[in-house]
Parts: C-alpha cells; structure tokens; sequence
C-alpha cells in the first residue's frame, strides 16, 4: 500500500469521483487550505478544467447555487475553505439543503458535498477556528463527515459524492498533512460506518477526526502501562453508527468521548447521551468528555495551546477512570 | 402576433389563480390552512406572462407569494390545495405548506419561505442547466423585498460572470410584509441592481400580461442563446395584503382603486372583445367554468386523508 497525505488523498477521491460522473463539479479551489498542501488541487483543475470554477466571496450565494444545481441534476462540490465562513450560509445549510426532501414528500433530492477545513489551526482565532460539525448535526438532512485518515478521507468523499443527500466534509486543518496508508483499489467507505482504530478491553476512547489520531497517540503511551484502551472512530456523525459506540462500551465499561467541538451542545455532549440512554448499566464510571472549552479561540499560541486536545489530557482522564 | 388561444390561455391562467386563491382564503378563514398564507391576487400578470414564456422543462424557482407560479407551470389544483392544508396527497405530503410546494414534474424548484430563497437555487439550476448542455432556462420569481437582500447581489455577480442562462424577475408589488418599499430602498430606479453587473435590465408593467410575456420572452432567448442573465422589473398589486388576515391599514382608498382599475384580467378581457376575438357572454361562461373546476378541486382535497404521524421521519435523507 502506498504512503500518501491526507490532502492528496483527498485529492484522489475528488478526481475520482468527477471521473466516475460527469455531472459533478467543483465550486471554490481553497479545498486544501493555503499551507504546503494546497497546490495538489491543481490536479483536479489540470484533469477537468471545464469543472473547476474560481467563485466569488459569496458564501451564501455558492451554496444555494450548489443546492440549486444539484436539485436540477448535477452534483455540485461547494467549497468555503475555512469550516467558520460555512456559517455565512448557515441558512440555506439548513434551511434549503437540510429540509428541501422531507418538505417535498420525498419528491426533490439535493446531492451535494459542501467541503470545510475545521478545528484549530495556529493563529485562526475565533472567525477562522470553528467546528461548525456540531452546529450542523443539530440540524436533520444533512449528512456530516469527519475523517481521520487518508484512507479515510478517500473512501468517504467517494461515498459523499455518490450520496443523494447534502454532505458535509469537514477535514480538520491540521490533518492535512498527516501521511498514511491507502489502498490502491478503487474503494469506498460507506457513511455510517464507524471503525475500531485500535481494539482494546480497559477503555473505549470515542473520537472523529483529528481526536482520533490523538487518541491513537494516547492509547499508545496508556499500553505501555497496562491499560488497553480501544479507539472508536466515529468516521461520520450523520448517519452514526450506534452500533460500533455501543458494542465497544459494553466491552469495556469505561468511556472517553473525545471531540473539539464546543462543550456545550457539542459531539461529546450527544455521543454520552446515547451512552447514557442505550448503555447506563454497562458502565463502571460515569462518562468522561474532553471537548473545547466553552470559550471562543484566542489567536494567542499560548492560549490556543490551552484549548488543544493533547494525549495528555486523555491519558489524566483514562488514569481517573480505571483508578491509578 | 399572438393567436387568440394564446391569449384565452393567458386570460384562462389568470382566473383560474384568481379562483384558487378565493378558495385558499376561505379554506384559511375556515381554520384549514395553517400559518400564515399569501395570495397571489393581483399579480396574475406576472406569474402567467413569464410561465407562458418558458418551455415545459425550464426551471422556476418561487416565494413565499407562490401559487400563482405553480398553476402558470402546470400543477395539479387538487394537489396543491392539499398540500396548503396540509393532506397527505398535497406535493409534500403536508410537510411543505403554502410556503413550500417543490414540484419537480413541472421543473418548479418550490415556492419558498426564505426572503431571497429562490435567486439562488433559479442560479444554480441554471448553472447545471449550462454544465449539462440542455438549453434549460430557470427563471427566479422574488419580490421587491429581495432587493434588499445580500443573496441577489452575490447571485446577479455569479449570474453575469458565467453567463447563465437565468432570468430574474422581481415582482414589486411595493410592499415589503408591511412596509413600503420605497421607504427603505435606496438605489432608484431599482433595476439599477441589474445593470451593476452589466446584465440587461429593464422595467414593464406587471399589471399587463402581454408585457411581461413580451419581456420575458426575450430575455428567455437571450437565455437560451447563451447571452446570458436578464433582470426585470414588473410593477404591480397584491389585493390581500402580506397574507390574509392582513387588514391593510397602511394603504389609502385611492392607491387600492387606482390598482384595482389596472387588474390584469377585465384589461385582457376588454381586449379580446374589443378585438372581437371573443364575445363578453363567452369569457363570463369561461369564467363560470373555471371556478366549478377550481371548486371542485378544492372539495377534492379537503376529502384527502390527513397525514400519517408515523411517517414523519420518511424521506429525511434520501435512498
């Protein structure tokens, strides 16, 4: 298997997609960020240079045109680049994309991907830091996705794209770069599946995104002293798979859910709820979430460093758990 | 020239969405329909010129203010009734409401509930329209409150600079909900909007269904040929205020006669038989017959099932 980033695997599902449908096309070029990364989207440009616009600052408008588009058959990718000016287009997410197939009986399909970096990224502060994952899950129709891996990423745009319904994917900035394994035949990850990163029977760890890799990190040093914790990677939000969470705490009894979306409100909130209706008796301790503080991100390294989620703060919370 | 069928099609659209909003009125002030509903009375003009302009399979996209624009494309009375009160066979199952009835069979995109909502979506439909090669036109139906809304500016640029095959029609009926437009709208005359970005504008008399097909007309083949976007302007009236219930006090006698002397359908009727293309006796038969049609329609539907609570979480996301 060959050793790719993140980014280009991105890439790849993107060019694979537009390959495999004509219809699809790509709206907004700052797919990748502006760090080393984001010349690999000139890739998609050079292979289909009819299907790669440079759009105006209209976030609103682009992803309305998106929903436009695509209910009157193509498949338009969105891009708005930095996950928080999503929230410039919070209405027609939300109130156009999300609910345009149940109001109309079923009738009209918005088969779309709207593509987001998220998540704290040196220096982003709080109008280019947000997780807007949260925020959208709040909302029904939408389908979200939270990649941790090039494999992941790849095998997850191929399936947003195909879906029939609107799709988030929103890549933590910070994974970008991130290398790792990925198949070479042509694959694809069905939405809604989750996957057990590492098993384990002492703990579960329950992440998305870039939390998975930290949590991976942790699980690594918590081994070496015993402690065998079991990396849950959520993969998508909407559809989730309950199945894969619930399965892993009745193994183990003891759960972290690990996200950096906003406490309040935010992924570790909803995943412990489910927890707590669906598996209460399984558990030995109550839930532990590590989640960003409720605080907006300061630009400050030193503040922002605060705000981080780091193997650390997992290790502490796994130490409180099973009592060391 | 137009033909005398043309013109009875004209003439037949208007009643009839005339018809159908009394019935919507009556359903509403019997407690059928709930929210809010806003009638489509006055504006017929509109809505029937520039549907009649368009081919079966061009897009549209509407507002809040929108069966009229379902009617001019081709939907069914019954459907729609059932759909504004809320039955189980109405176009959304009861889901949408007045405010939201898609109909993808007529190529109509919805009426919509956010101010603004269709300029954008009619964009994009015309933006796959030009990807997929079809010859589609979309056209957007928005009121005079949209010209305030940042949505038409980002849509009017992405429009002009990939020359999509849209057109734009702004319904100015002068009122914003309750508020005048001219009271809070700078930028006089309004198609200034259009011209900023270099797209052909123009403003028609709404009142007059012959002008606004004439001018959609013409901006739909320019649409067609690939030049590109248009931005019209059609004056005109809504009878019923924001929505029924609405007891207008913010409007004088004078403005409401000096409209009502200007409604589309007797200055088409008056045509016609001026022109002798048809006898008043025959139109007030046609007029008869239509509002039987519209009636029953609306009795149909009210005898359609309601919805069935536990299909609320059917169609959430797609197969």
């Amino acid at each position: 298997m060959a050793k790719i980033s993140y980014a280009q695997a991105l890439v790849d599902g993107m060019r694979e997609s537009m390959a495999a449908d004509t219809t699809v096309s790509l709206v907004g070029t700052n797919v990748l960020g502006l760090g080393p990364q984001r010349p690999l989207i000139e890739q998609v440009r050079d292979e289909f240079p009819d299907r790669v616009f440079d759009p105006p600052c209209s976030e609103a408008g682009l992803a309305s045109l998106g929903i436009g588009a695509a209910m009157a058959g193509a498949r338009p990718i969105i891009d708005f680049g930095v996950g928080s000016f999503s929230l410039l287009a919070w209405c027609q997410l939300v109130a156009e994309a999300g609910v345009a197939h149940h109001m109309s009986g079923g009738q009209i399909n918005v088969p779309m991907v709207f593509t987001m970096l998220h998540g704290l990224r040196g220096g982003g502060g709080g109008q280019h830091s947000h997780s807007p994952q949260a925020m959208l899950w709040n909302n029904p129709g939408i389908e979200i996705v939270v990649p941790s891996s090039p494999k992941d990423v790849k095998g997850l745009f191929k399936a947003a794209v195909a879906s029939n319904n609107p799709t988030a994917i929103i890549s933590h900035a910070r994974l970008l770069g991130v290398e790792g394994e990925v198949p070479e035949d042509d694959f694809v990850i069905e939405l809604g599946s989750g996957e057990i990163k590492r098993p384990g029977k002492d703990i579960s760890l329950i992440a998305s995104s870039r939390s998975v890799v930290t949590a991976l990190e942790a699980a690594d040093e918590l081994s070496g002293e015993g402690i065998e914790a079991e990396v849950v990677d959520l993969r998508t939000l909407s559809p989730l798979d309950k199945d894969i969470i619930l399965k892993s705490v009745n193994n183990t009894g003891r759960v972290i859910v690990i996200d950096e979306t906003n406490e309040s409100c935010g992924v570790a909130a909803e995943i412990s709820a489910i927890i707590s209706e669906a598996a209460f008796d399984a558990l030995k301790s109550p839930i532990k979430r590590i989640a960003r503080p409720n605080v907006p991100v300061p630009a400050s390294p030193l503040l922002e460093n605060c705000l981080d989620i780091t193997p650390d703060k997992i290790i502490a919370a796994a130490h409180d758990l099973v009592g060391n | 020239m137009l033909t005398k069928d043309k013109l009875l099609e004209f003439y037949r659209g208007m009643v009839t969405i005339r018809a159908f909003e009394e019935e919507v009125r009556k359903m509403h002030n019997a407690g059928l329909a709930p929210g809010l509903v806003h009638l489509y009375s006055g504006q017929e003009a509109v809505g029937v010129g520039a549907c009649a302009a368009l081919n079966s399979d061009d897009y549209i996209a509407s507002h809040h203010r929108g069966h009229g624009h379902c009617i001019a494309k081709g939907s069914e009375l019954d459907r729609l009734f059932a759909e504004i009160i809320g039955r189980r066979s109405g176009y959304g199952m009861g889901r949408g409401g007045s405010m939201h009835i898609y109909d993808p069979a007529t190529f109509n995109l919805g009426t919509n509930g956010i101010v603004g909502g269709s300029v954008p979506l009619a964009t994009g439909a015309a933006l796959s329209a030009k990807l997929r090669g079809t010859g589609q036109v979309a056209v957007s139906f928005f009121g005079d409150g949209v010209l305030n809304q940042g949505i038409l500016f980002e849509s009017l640029n992405m429009a002009a600079l990939w020359s999509l095959p849209v057109v734009f029609v702004c319904e100015n009926n002068g009122y914003g909900e309750f508020t005048e437009i001219d009271d809070v709208t700078a930028g006089r005359p309004y198609a200034k909007r259009g011209e900023a970005f270099d797209i052909p504008s123009e403003k028609a008399d709404g009142m007059d269904v012959l002008a606004v097909h004439e001018a959609v007309s013409k901006a739909v083949t320019r649409a067609r040929n690939g030049d590109g976007p248009s931005f019209l302007i059609f004056d005109t009236y809504r009878y019923s205020g924001h929505h029924v219930g609405d007891k207008q006090e913010y409007k004088d006698d004078e403005e409401r006669e000096l409209w009502l002397s200007r409604d589309p359908i007797p200055k088409l009727a008056d045509m016609l038989v001026a022109g002798k293309k048809i006898k008043q006796a025959e139109l007030d038969e046609l007029d008869a017959k239509i509002k039987v049609t519209v009636i029953a329609a609306a009795n149909q539907a009210k005898k359609m099932p309601e919805p069935d609570a536990d299909d609320l979480a059917r169609h959430i996301y797609a197969a």
